[in-house]
């Protein structure tokens, strides 16, 4: 894909960035726009990425994440100068569930970061889309497929989102515009690189990364990533309740 | 914190580590001070323990892996140390510059390669991965962070270069690459069923081939004869790195495939395939220099018990009776070595003080675990290799006493003054005792 205009919400995670490599590297745009709450944790990404494609011109923006009004300047902002061709919507913010069981701010944050945000960017964004077309990529997770009692405060933030994308594929069917929803299983983060997953494998970042890029490159509608996770949240959604309430997930 | 197990190329020890990422090159300092004693990590090529600490901390350098400045115009390249040397080339060659040093795979960090300080087919034109080290920022455990150069604290900057990770945590490298006109090579292929011409072979290649190597025959019955390969740049070519094809052996099979049955048929076959394939031919530099990259997990194939690596480094002078009493241990042992690699190194001034090539011949062979065995053999060709003087190579180590690494490396001493106390790993409380 030959993006000449690129813009990624939630920089600072690792998936956006080495989506941004590959981005970077295989069709060096002309522009990219990284939108980050802290642009000071984006020094060392925008240098890296410079030298991958030197000839393109990045360019940090720090904003409230939860402000709509911002969040609809912001888009208008950076779409009037050009509108992008590709955008990719990455923040979020996974605490301990716990954590959003014991304090309902917690909880409310939660909610909002991984749902209410990425929401609003994506219509924001949208509406200047439309008439050229592109590729918008809302990052969810393989968390939303179904509640379950480890991770169900994320993981209804991540099923409102594939709902929210559902829809806006609906109203965008046959346009140029195409808006994909990734649901990552488990990925290897510096966070996560100590911890099993019940003997399921954390993904390698970088082939995370490839499967958006490529995903995304196609129009595919629903990326799962790695593709294994289709057919695991297959089953899993299809557990009868008697069977998936004695499952410690 | 949760343990993980962690194994090296070798596969000999699959250990529990608590894993901690390196994450970012600002917080390196407390997070090494907060979780000492341990030993960094990169992508986990070196075949035995140098980057194990089993039951211990492991700090997992892999996240550390940016770009921070490259000029184009010079070939001096800056960057995290997790950046594997295959990322290097995917940014560099298309601009016309490559690494002058890379081993016989692309897939290593840069931090590994100079706790290594890797050698390549090149060795007589280019020497090791450290020569073309400009500086390092290394951070010791005790929260400081230095910045070294051969004319900035160049003790411990040659302490560093091939110092297994001992002296402190690599965070930043400064590389000097070398310009490239075509990604091709023009490479040979001449069978050889005698030691004395792959010698004559090799001394005749020096002055017109940058790339010279031989896979020798290590199975019981012709030993001696070999496959050189020799290759330099093509007259003409593009810049372009090839599309990966990768592979993967899938799963661990229940015993080694590479065992006394198989070893003769592999290796007769192999020296068939390639005597057939006995002449000049034009291949991509990736093809030619790393073989076994596009067979993911190919260590898998020498089943669960792993594999030991030997390779070591003998006097030219003698060398072809030294390297037939080593084929001949091998007879006496009913063993023999698959991926067998027999190369001439140069008369070079060491980069770093423990580094591994000295001028002379190096062999380097493949034996499955199998236990005692296994260690008995390789305790004979100690013998052979100690009593020319020669040494072994630390990075594919998995059991060489400590007593006869001090003899094979006579700067020991003036390494262990620059060693960080709080790094420690399997392979220093080997060696050195703690």
């Amino acid at each position: 894909m030959s993006a000449r205009k690129l813009v990624i919400i939630g920089a600072t995670s690792l998936i956006a960035e080495h989506c941004a490599r590959l981005w970077m590297q295989e069709s060096t745009p002309d522009q990219l726009v990284l939108i980050a709450r802290d642009p000071d944790k984006l020094a060392a990404m925008v240098a890296d990425l410079a030298v991958r494609s030197p000839g393109t011109e990045i360019a940090t923006r720090s904003m409230d994440f939860l402000d709509a009004k911002a969040i609809a300047d912001c888009a208008e902002d950076i779409c009037r100068e050009q509108v992008p061709d590709t955008v990719l919507i990455a923040h979020g913010y996974m605490p301990d569930q716990q954590a959003s069981q014991d304090d309902t701010t917690v909880a409310r944050t939660v909610l909002e970061v991984n749902a209410v945000s990425p929401v609003l960017f994506a219509e924001a964004f949208a509406r200047h889309m439309i008439p050229a077309g592109g590729s918008i990529g809302v990052i969810g997770s393989v968390a939303g497929d179904r509640g379950r009692q480890s991770n169900y405060v994320y993981g209804a933030a991540k099923g409102l989102v594939a709902r929210y994308v559902e829809g806006m594929q609906h109203r965008l069917a046959g346009t140029a515009l195409k808006v994909s929803i990734i649901k990552p299983g488990p990925t290897k983060t510096p966070m996560t690189v100590a911890l099993h997953d019940k003997g399921l494998k954390l993904a390698p970042v970088k082939s995370v990364a490839r499967d958006i890029v490529t995903g995304m490159a196609r129009g595919r509608h629903m990326i799962y990533t790695p593709g294994k996770w289709f057919l695991i949240m297959l089953i899993i959604r299809h557990l009868p309740r008697f069977v998936f309430n004695r499952m410690k997930i | 914190m949760a343990m993980i197990k962690v194994a090296s190329w070798g596969r000999l020890v699959n250990a529990e580590h608590d894993l901690v990422a390196l994450s970012g090159r600002d917080n390196t300092p407390a997070l090494l001070a907060r979780t000492r004693p341990a030993i960094a990590i990169g992508n986990g090529r070196s075949y035995g323990d140098q980057c194990l600490n089993p039951n211990g901390t492991l700090w997992d350098a892999r996240f550390l892996d940016r770009f921070v400045s490259f000029d184009a115009a010079t070939g001096r390249l800056v960057c995290e140390p997790g950046v594997l040397l295959r990322d290097i080339h995917h940014l560099v060659v298309k601009q016309g510059w490559q690494l002058p040093v890379t081993p016989g795979t692309q897939l290593i960090t840069v931090g590994g390669a100079i706790a290594n300080d890797v050698h390549g087919k090149n060795h007589h034109v280019e020497g090791t991965f450290g020569e073309h080290v400009l500086a390092i920022t290394l951070v010791r455990t005790d929260g400081q962070v230095l910045a070294l150069s051969r004319t900035w604290e160049p003790g411990l900057f040659t302490a560093t270069i091939g110092g297994m990770g001992l002296t402190g945590v690599i965070t930043l490298v400064e590389l000097q690459l070398k310009p490239l006109t075509t990604a091709y090579l023009e490479t040979e292929q001449v069978p050889f069923t005698d030691l004395e011409t792959f010698f004559s072979m090799a001394d005749a290649s020096e002055a017109d081939w940058e790339h010279t190597v031989a896979w020798i025959d290590c199975s019981t019955r012709y030993r001696g004869r070999g496959i050189f390969q020799r290759a330099r740049a093509a007259a003409d070519g593009d810049l372009a790195m090839p599309a990966s094809q990768q592979r993967r052996v899938p799963l661990v099979p229940p015993l080694s495939c590479i065992n006394r049955m198989t070893l003769g048929p592999l290796c007769s076959g192999y020296y068939a395939l390639q005597a057939k394939k006995q002449g000049t031919r034009r291949q991509h530099f990736a093809d030619f220099l790393y073989p076994l990259d596009n067979i993911l997990d190919w260590n898998r194939l020498y089943g669960p018990k792993g594999f030991y690596q030997y390779q070591c480094v003998v006097p030219r002078e003698g060398g072809e009776s030294t390297v037939q009493d080593m084929l001949q241990t091998l007879a006496r042992h009913q063993a023999g070595s698959f991926l067998s690699v027999l190369k001439t190194f140069a008369e070079r001034e060491a980069a770093g003080m423990l580094s591994f090539p000295a001028a002379g011949v190096t062999l380097a062979m493949d034996f499955p675990n199998r236990g005692k065995r296994t260690l008995a053999l390789l305790d004979a060709l100690d013998t052979i290799v100690g009593r020319v003087g020669g040494r072994l190579y630390a990075a594919k180590d998995a059991r060489m006493s400590a007593d006869f690494f001090r003899a094979g490396y006579l700067q020991v001493d003036a390494f262990l003054e620059y060693r960080d106390p709080g790094i420690s790993s399997a392979m220093s409380r080997r060696l050195f005792g703690h």
